[in-house]
């Protein structure tokens, strides 16, 4: 089983690289561009073939290490 | 006063640290690679600063997360302090023992320059040969030194006293423009609660001798080598 974890920067905190990207964007000439935010992707093969159990447990992980609460916000995804 | 620095890979300050450690309380600092970091009789650990685990994930991350960190809480809750600089002070607020996070800097620029700080408290065993008002100059070197937590976090830490240094003018003055990495409310140094817990973007102990172009950061290395754990 397959867990994909996003990772953003909450909403107020700045984000820099986020301002960055829209700049090059806006600089390349995309119109209609309004804030842009970054963030990463963390992908797990999982052992556990319970789609509950593996999302709890991606979401233990993501709490203790993949992301620090206090700048950021996560989501789990299960993927078959 | 006995001193060990903690050095986990990628940590490349330590060297720095142990010269400025040395001169203010004559005797080496044991140097302790985090794998058998034996905490016991030391009054004072220090984390340095460098690129722990090439800082994968985030800064500090994985540092605050291995076994080395069992042994460093174990040391504060027995009464022993602990300093982190830089990369040292990211690993502090990754494993919680400090409040907020370091962001990368608003300018998203690696800034190795020197700054200016203001010691917003002068009681402490860390800051106590310097005068409250006093600034002193700190090289700084780092990519992600933007302090952040949240405003209740950043009321408590002034209602409780527990900002040590801010960022300022050579005068003295906490500006917008003295504040390279936008750091909230100008913060380069926090306290725990305890006070025996102080964590710091730049680098006091790149300036302890004449030779390294200055003393301004000797003092805290002074004030450091005169602590002692009840």
């Amino acid at each position: 089983m397959k867990a994909e974890v996003t990772i953003m920067l909450k909403a107020g905190v700045l984000d820099p690289q986020g301002k960055a990207i829209g700049q090059a964007l806006h600089g390349l000439g995309f119109a209609g561009v309004g804030e842009v935010r970054q963030g990463k992707i963390i992908q797990l093969e999982l052992a556990e073939t319970d789609p509950a159990k593996a999302k709890a447990a991606a979401e233990d992980m993501a709490r203790k290490l993949l992301a620090n609460t206090v700048i950021e916000s996560f989501k789990v995804e299960i993927k078959p | 006063m006995k001193a060990g620095i903690v050095v986990f890979p990628g940590i490349n300050r330590e060297r720095d640290m142990a010269i400025a450690l040395h001169a203010s309380t004559g005797r080496a600092p044991a140097m302790l690679w985090h794998k058998d970091a034996d905490l016991t009789g030391l009054d004072l650990v220090v984390i340095p600063g460098g690129f722990s685990y090439g800082d994968y994930l985030r800064c500090g991350a994985m540092a605050a997360q291995s076994p080395a960190m069992a042994a460093i809480r174990a040391h504060v809750a027995r009464g022993g302090y602990l300093l982190g600089v830089c990369n040292g002070f990211q690993i502090l607020t990754e494993a919680g023992l400090l409040p907020g996070a370091l962001l990368r800097n608003a300018g998203l620029r690696f800034l190795s320059m020197d700054c200016h700080l203001r010691v917003e408290r002068a009681d402490t065993a860390f800051t106590n040969r310097y005068r409250a008002g006093e600034v002193f100059r700190a090289p700084m070197a780092h990519g992600d030194g933007n302090y952040f937590a949240d405003d209740a976090t950043l009321d408590r830490l002034e209602g409780e006293n527990l900002v040590a240094l801010r960022y300022a003018t050579a005068e003295g003055a906490v500006t917008p423009d003295a504040n390279f990495n936008g750091a909230a409310r100008n913060i380069a140094g926090i306290l725990s609660p305890s006070l025996r817990v102080m964590g710091l973007m730049p680098h006091p102990e790149d300036l302890v001798d004449p030779l390294m172009g200055g003393t301004d950061g000797k003092p805290l290395f002074d004030a450091l080598a005169a602590l002692e754990v009840a």
